[in-house]
């Protein structure tokens, strides 16, 4: 702290004239700015190009996520997840579902759990390869980008197909989900998934051992493991610093127990490191996605459970229960037991969890999101400072912010 | 008649007709159409379709048109300036770049003489410093852009622009230096003639990129850091400084640095094939006999025109593969790997003359 007033005043006597042996030039990159990804503004001191101070501002994109959702019906917080971390919204949803469910005590059949493992999956593959797109896009392989977003319009549209829409998916239920596999969705995976691999060997032949691409992201950024971990790092940022941690092993939810990934670690923490992280739990994914869909459990795709979903419209129409259910839950809401709860799950970023405290009615008392690139941004200063000004690019890429899960 | 012959041979109203065309219907189509092609070829490169908007009526010409109707949309745009800035030097920074990018030209040879008649603007004796002295002038509007524009990034980027074009100077006369030795000459003309001769009787051509071949490169290299084009683009910087030191111009002042570079690229792909690749001499014409004059001189003519595409293609499609450079790293390239390598080349050169001749 004292570090940054002593700053903050030699850059006053800069600005003044005054003292130009000490002169220090402080400089706004962002709100907009082509490198800020999401809006967020970092007031940058730059002695020449190297970074001798930075300090963060967040909350452009508050929207009151938190606090809309206490005043919101339990299933009516869902599509607002949606907007939490937009480039993969479909884990997002799982994640608050699951965090319902626990409070409830139930789960989800399994068929329903291994569509979400691969809706999860995909989302978490969109979501590496935008954050490793417009890394490799910033400093300047554009072509990359380009590569990796074609592959991500491909998964895209299996989401498009699975839920209807590609951003605002609104696709879990609690105790399953709003709509079974389509017809012929499978043989769509399978042949989309091979697209990806082959764009994946393209990419990583254009760009992975460029020696140009190398000095630019080798000994960027880094962050030892004592630092990552007191900062509260997870996700691939703290795997690229050695930790092997990741929820889905970790607390193995869903059914990830049944199916066989490794964790990829990096060493030195640097944006190589994630970068390679990255690229290989992106193949983690794919064959978690080909498991899954050779596993896929026949079965419903929604508990039966009373109370926990609409009830069918013949239902509703046809028999007093399903009608009394009905009006229950359209007035009332999903009212699970009073208590809190907190569910991580392996989100695109990292840990992504969801405390939640229920008193019995149908309105959440509290909704609390972790937003893992919170933890990131607030360690932007220690990542950064005595690197140079352009290096801001590729770790700032490298820590994926999401506007919409950092401010809510 | 005779005397509108009379008046144009006069050297000096040759002088501005060939200046005029060379300007008209080489460097300023050519660069322009660039503009169109860089954005064609990136987008076959990244599996888009590219620009294919703008049209009259039906007719878009497979984008052609959005040359038109980007001149057109700088011209109409407002010219602003921002708050502080100084005014004079900020008008006028823009036109040093694409002063410098055009005056390049001069004495660059697009075919051979007919008699007493060049196909060149002027043929002076030190053709080559002509285009060291212009190229460096280019710096100052990067430089002026930077710091009359009253802005942080810009002025970053000015800084950039200065030390990063100063330095491959340093390397680019000397990368040049084996050339001088090979030809024995600084004249542009000479020097393509030079490259008319042959090696193993008539079998090689005694092109500049096969008795320099380091020297090619390293010169290549810095022509393109000295364009400031990528992967050597840290001046511009658009993802960390935005746009650098022409950041606060827009409209046509803009533009003007756009073609500046798309000019340049040109002007680089021209030299290029002057220096290192024949020039518009055609290897083994010799040994076509009674060939008729004005044949030959088309037949060059396209021999350049087709090597300047290339280099230009070569150009773009090296922005579209690879990343770009961190602003210090530039600097190490070029003070640290280019420079010694140079003065190797130069010596190692050098030494082959001496011992050979």
């Amino acid at each position: 702290m004292t570090d940054m007033t002593l700053l903050q005043s030699s850059s006053e006597d800069a600005s003044t004239g005054e003292d130009f042996s000490a002169s220090v030039m402080s400089i706004e990159i962002g709100p907009a700015h082509p490198a800020m990804h999401g809006i967020v503004r970092f007031t940058t001191h730059l002695d020449g190009e190297l970074i001798v101070g930075m300090d963060p501002e967040i909350g452009y994109l508050h929207r009151g996520f938190e606090k809309e959702s206490e005043n919101s019906k339990w299933i009516q917080v869902i599509p607002y997840t949606d907007r939490l971390n937009y480039v993969s919204p479909l884990l997002n949803n799982i994640g608050y579902s699951m965090a319902v469910e626990k409070l409830y005590g139930i789960q989800a059949p399994p068929r329903a759990e291994f569509t979400r493992v691969i809706m999860g999956e995909i989302s978490r593959i969109t979501d590496h390869l935008t954050c490793l797109g417009a890394v490799a896009m910033e400093i300047g392989a554009f072509t990359f980008f380009l590569w990796f977003i074609k592959a991500r319009e491909y998964l895209w549209e299996l989401v498009e197909e699975m839920t209807g829409a590609r951003l605002t998916t609104n696709w879990t239920r609690f105790g399953g989900n709003h709509s079974d596999l389509p017809d012929g969705f499978l043989g769509d995976l399978a042949d989309r998934l091979a697209k990806l691999k082959e764009i994946m060997t393209e990419c990583d032949k254009l760009l992975t051992r460029n020696k140009i691409f190398i000095d630019r992201v080798k000994d960027v950024g880094a962050i030892s493991k004592e630092d990552a971990l007191s900062f509260g790092f997870t996700g691939p940022l703290l795997r690229a610093c050695g930790i092997p941690y990741d929820v889905r092993r970790a607390d193995s939810y869903s059914v990830y127990d049944e199916l066989d990934f490794e964790i990829p670690v990096g060493s030195t923490g640097d944006c190589f490191d994630r970068f390679l992280v990255r690229m290989e739990e992106i193949r983690q994914s794919i064959s978690i996605i080909e498991q899954a869909a050779d596993k896929m459990p026949e079965g419903p795709f929604m508990t039966d459970e009373r109370m926990m979903h609409f009830p069918d419209k013949k239902d509703v129409y046809g028999n007093i229960e399903g009608l009394i259910d009905h009006f229950k839950l359209v007035m009332e809401g999903h009212q699970p037991p009073a208590g809190e709860i907190y569910m991580p799950v392996e989100g695109g970023n990292g840990e992504m969890g969801f405390y939640l405290v229920s008193d019995g009615s149908g309105d959440p008392v509290r909704v609390r999101m972790r937003p893992p690139c919170f933890n990131f941004v607030a360690a932007m200063p220690a990542m950064t400072v005595g690197h140079y000004v352009a290096d801001i690019v590729p770790i700032f890429g490298s820590v994926n912010m999401i506007g919409g899960e950092l401010d809510r | 008649m005779e005397n509108v012959l009379e008046i144009i041979m006069i050297p000096a109203v040759l002088a501005i007709i060939k200046i005029m065309v060379i300007i008209l219907l080489f460097a300023m189509p050519l660069g322009t159409f660039l503009t169109l092609m860089e954005r064609k070829w990136s987008a076959m490169i990244q599996d888009r379709v590219g620009p294919n908007r703008a049209n009259i009526g039906n007719f878009t010409g497979h984008g052609i048109m959005h040359i038109a109707a980007d001149g057109l949309k700088s011209i109409f745009k407002e010219d602003t300036m921002p708050k502080g800035a100084d005014g004079f030097l900020y008008l006028i920074a823009p036109f040093f770049g694409l002063i410098a990018a055009i005056a390049t030209f001069a004495v660059i040879p697009i075919a051979g003489p007919i008699g007493n008649f060049t196909f060149q603007v002027t043929d002076i004796e030190p053709g080559l410093l002509f285009i060291f002295a212009i190229t460096s002038l280019s710096v100052y509007g990067a430089v002026l852009a930077g710091t009359s524009s009253n802005s942080k990034f810009a002025l970053l980027g000015g800084t950039r622009a200065s030390a990063q074009m100063i330095s491959y100077e340093v390397f680019m006369g000397l990368a040049l230096m084996g050339v001088f030795m090979v030809y024995g000459t600084t004249r542009v003309s000479g020097i393509v003639d030079g490259q008319n001769e042959y090696w193993f009787g008539s079998l090689i051509p005694m092109w500049g990129v096969f008795t320099q071949p380091l020297g090619f490169l390293l010169f290549f290299t810095a022509l393109v850091a000295e364009t400031k084009r990528a992967p050597f683009d840290a001046p511009e910087g658009e993802s960390e400084i935005v746009a650098g030191y022409f950041l606060e111009y827009s409209g046509m002042r803009w533009s003007a640095f756009m073609l500046a570079e798309y000019v340049s690229l040109v002007g680089v792909a021209s030299l290029i094939t002057t220096l290192f690749f024949g020039g518009y001499h055609i290897p083994w014409l010799h040994l076509w006999e009674n060939a008729p004059q004005w044949l030959v001189t088309i037949l060059q003519i396209i021999k350049f025109s087709v090597f300047t595409l290339f280099f230009c293609w070569f150009q773009i499609q090296l922005r579209w593969t690879v990343p770009k450079f961190r602003f210090d790293q530039t600097m190490a390239l070029g003070w640290k790997k280019l420079l010694p390598l140079s003065l190797i080349n130069m010596f190692v050169t050098a030494f082959v003359i001496l011992a050979f001749a």
